[in-house]
């Protein structure tokens, strides 16, 4: 028994296009975030509370700035991903889903090259 | 349209929720709110980065009642999704699908994400210095 449509077979375009690519980076970036979430937390404890002069120091030195930045490229990777596939599930006209995904990649992008900017800014600027 | 033998999935309307349902939707719904809770990591990275008027703002509005209870839904979100996170992953190598092995590993990782968060805020107060 296939359950394909009868649309779907006349249409032959298979049902995933570039999925399997996908899949992979969402649980790669997952693999990434495990060490890097368990090193951010405990960061963000022994911060918690700090003066601006604190944090800088804490931002700026040469371990930390480089592990803050894949901490916010693993985590806007991982999250465009998620947020893509939200999307796709619950948004049934086809416009405001093309519209809602580029919307939610833009904006990773803004966010992340904002908040690498500012890591690098802090980290040289001292 | 020859459908009518495709199988069809359970309307939620009509499903009992179970724990494997429920921690599924809230593994979706952890992770829509965590990628909202980035706007706070990307305002402290940029206020820092402004300087010390903008980052006290920031910092004052992390220690209002509004930031503390907003962390408190973020960390624990962030332990869940982890946690869970995990159980995927394990999944997704083929393992932990039997019904049995399914509810003990919900259970753990519901259990771990309220112990993490209890034990994050703890150590968050004594770094501190106390309330």
């Amino acid at each position: 028994m296939s359950i394909r449509t009868p649309l779907g077979r006349a249409r032959g375009m298979g049902s995933a296009k570039t999925g399997t690519g996908h899949w992979w980076a969402q649980r790669v970036t997952a693999l990434a975030l495990i060490p890097l979430v368990i090193w951010f937390v405990i960061s963000m404890i022994i911060v918690t509370g700090a003066d601006h002069e604190a944090a800088l120091a804490f931002i700026g030195s040469p371990i930390n700035a480089v592990l803050l930045t894949l901490l916010i490229i693993a985590v806007f990777h991982h999250g465009q991903l998620g947020l893509q596939v939200v999307i796709e599930d619950y948004i049934q006209t086809k416009w405001l889903e093309v519209a809602l995904i580029l919307a939610v990649k833009g904006a990773a992008i803004f966010l992340g090259v904002a908040s690498v900017y500012a890591v690098i800014a802090i980290a040289l600027g001292g | 349209m020859a459908t009518n033998n495709r199988p069809l999935s359970p309307h939620l309307q009509v499903y009992r929720p179970q724990l494997t349902s429920v921690l599924s939707i809230l593994h979706r719904a952890t992770g829509i709110g965590l990628a909202a809770g980035t706007l706070l990591l990307v305002w402290w990275l940029i206020a820092a980065a402004t300087g010390p008027t903008a980052f006290d703002l920031v910092q004052s509005f992390i220690g209002s009642l509004l930031g503390r209870l907003l962390l408190l839904a973020w960390s624990f979100a962030l332990f869940y999704h982890l946690c869970n996170g995990i159980r995927h992953l394990v999944w997704d190598t083929g393992r932990g699908f039997e019904l049995k092995t399914a509810y003990a590993s919900g259970w753990l990782v519901v259990i771990s994400a309220a112990v993490l968060t209890v034990i994050c805020w703890v150590a968050g107060y004594i770094s501190l210095g106390g309330v």
